[in-house]
């Protein structure tokens, strides 16, 4: 699940900023790290190459690998299969990246210094505690709770389109091609709403309440105020939030195991989806590593590029306060 | 502002929290309602009685008590182990100031960031090799390891600004690296190791990929895992999915209420560091 993962970027550009104590050999320290060192070697590292290497080769699981170069990409290239994986997935990152920073935005903004200041931070609080619930929720929960509310019989989306008389709208959210990969983005807005607006309200506390009370003096509405101060001030969280929510939308699998299980007929197929699928029920592991090696990919160049960009508006931004 | 205009705002905001929580809501109501009564009425209707026979029906065949005991076991250990992986890594970086510490952390940032697609087969694969395969231990290993990748970044964030006079005093008093670790550091970033704790234990808990592929006998399974496949198998009628969605919901709920405050202050602790 996410929430906070956000602070790696700060954290990495902390201790660049930092000249090294030079007082002591700190040598003897690395000791403590020997522990952590040798799980991630042993949890991450070697998995990690072993899955590089395997989607070089021809394997079905049992048996030697066969080396076969790079005949699983070559393949990946034509496959249609996985260009609608990921096309997904850019799917998948408008409904759990843009959508919810953009609704979260508005909504912190609104419940911070709207509701807060007019009816209490406790009224705030609880508003905001309805938005982060499906957080907490495990996604395969939520699945179980979406897919039986769109059920085409007796759902409960459809029956509340039959009550107040919209019955013409009645669909198989889920099982209609052309809608189910739409009613999953809505499904992850529900699920993924709650985590840019905590953050961003979080966020809107270290502002100085004092820039709203000058704005507000000297006449400016809400939105004036809402694109001149809070967008400004919080624009950290908003990179971080977006980057997480990205890598987070391109992972995305539980909910499409849940949801759809990847159908009706792929058309909700995600990259992740369709690896495993193709590790557990095709057993093609080779191919199924070239997948995700490419999924791989993708993610550390965004989150490398993610974490760069942030890295450089942030020192501007002290730049200009220095 | 005028009052006439500050209340749509405050009821459009209460609307939309409604439709947030709605879907719990409907859940709840359909738990408890016969299988008749949801056939004859729908799922909109309020239950004309208490009918506990669902859940019960599918907290048995599921064996619901031993998920939860495999959920808070594998969650539980989850979090202890990867806090005190955490910790002593955190202690590297942020205290220690070991060198070449930049690479490390970003090591570690990569490390969380990696997709569990690429490390899903060969830890399958190993696991079975190494006789862990369909074992609790297994998935305990594997994300102790994946979490503390977060733990490290975060709170060696949090230790690099820890008051160095303090150390060196307790150095100058004969403490060694271990004692200064046990006996200082750590309990006074007792709260940010709490926050960790909570987040790690409610992030296991709602894992799904690694727990699907590693744990497939009906006594191991994690409470995700065995709603999901379950789901996945579409073999329930409306009222036993009802069921299972209250069931898997209720927990969620429980440390929503008892670890709100945690939350909320990790997410502030990660946003504003």
């Amino acid at each position: 699940m996410t929430a906070t993962v956000e602070r790696g970027g700060q954290v990495v550009r902390r201790h660049h900023g930092r000249a090294a104590h030079p007082r002591r050999p700190r040598s003897s320290y690395a000791l403590f790290l020997l522990p952590g060192v040798l799980a991630f070697l042993a949890v991450v590292v070697v998995p990690f190459l072993m899955n590089t290497g395997v989607s070089f080769t021809d394997w079905q699981g049992v048996g030697s690998p066969k080396w076969s170069g790079l005949a699983n990409y070559r393949e990946l290239m034509d496959d249609s299969e996985f260009w609608a994986s990921f096309r997904h997935s850019l799917f998948m990152v408008v409904a759990m990246a843009a959508v919810p920073t953009a609704l979260g935005l508005v909504l912190a903004a609104a419940l911070f210094d709207f509701v807060g200041k007019h009816f209490g931070t406790r009224i705030a609080a609880v508003l905001r505690a309805c938005f982060y619930l499906p957080q907490v929720l495990p996604i395969a929960v939520a699945g179980i709770v979406w897919s039986w509310i769109l059920a085409p019989d007796n759902g409960s989306l459809n029956a509340l389109l039959k009550a107040v008389g919209l019955g013409s709208l009645q669909q198989d959210w889920l099982g209609d091609p052309d809608l189910a990969l739409y009613s999953v983005m809505g499904v992850m807005v529900w699920v993924q709403i709650g985590f840019p607006l905590v953050v961003f309200m979080a966020g809107l506390q270290r502002v100085d309440p004092q820039l709203y009370e000058a704005a507000e003096l000297d006449g400016a509405g809400w939105w004036r105020r809402f694109a001149h101060i809070t967008l400004p001030q919080i624009r950290p969280e908003i990179y971080v939030v977006l980057l997480w929510c990205t890598i987070a939308a391109l992972k995305v699998f539980g909910a499409v195991y849940v949801l759809t299980k990847g159908g009706p007929g792929g058309a909700t197929d995600v990259p992740s989806y369709f690896s495993f699928t193709t590790f557990f029920e095709k057993t093609q592991v080779g191919y199924g590593a070239a997948i995700s090696t490419v999924l791989t990919v993708i993610i550390l160049v965004l989150a490398l590029v993610g974490l760069k960009f942030q890295t450089r508006a942030e020192d501007a931004e002290e730049g200009l306060r220095a | 502002m005028t009052a006439v205009r500050r209340y749509p705002v405050l009821v459009a905001l209460i609307i939309a929290a409604l439709f947030m929580v709605l879907p719990f809501g409907i859940v709840a109501v359909n738990a408890v309602k016969s299988p008749a009564e949801y056939a004859s009425n729908g799922p909109l209707s309020l239950p004309h009685g208490l009918y506990l026979d669902g859940l019960e029906d599918f907290w048995q065949r599921v064996d619901y008590g031993q998920k939860l005991v495999n959920s808070v076991l594998i969650s539980g250990s989850v979090a202890i182990g990867a806090a005190v992986l955490s910790v002593l890594n955190a202690y590297a970086i942020g205290i220690g100031r070991i060198r070449g510490r930049t690479w490390v952390l970003a090591f570690f940032v990569l490390a969380n960031m990696l997709p569990q697609e690429a490390l899903v087969y060969p830890v399958y694969y190993l696991s079975k090799q190494a006789g862990l395969y369909d074992t609790r231990l297994s998935v305990i290993i594997v994300f102790t390891v994946v979490q503390a990748a977060f733990g490290t970044y975060l709170l060696s964030s949090v230790l690099g600004q820890f008051p160095r006079e303090i150390i060196e005093a307790a150095r100058i008093d004969g403490a060694n690296k271990w004692q200064v670790l046990w006996r200082i550091v750590v309990p006074v970033s007792r709260p940010t190791i709490g926050v960790l704790l909570v987040f790690f234990f409610i992030w296991t808990w709602n894992e799904f990929l690694l727990p699907l592929v590693m744990l497939i006998s009906n006594d191991n399974q994690t409470v995700s895992v065995a709603l999901g496949v379950l789901q996945g198998q579409r073999l329930m009628d409306a009222t036993m999915t009802n069921a299972a969605a209250l069931l898997g919901v209720l927990p969620a709920i429980v440390f929503f209420l008892v670890f709100q405050r945690t939350l909320t202050r990790g997410i502030a602790v990660g946003a504003v560091k």
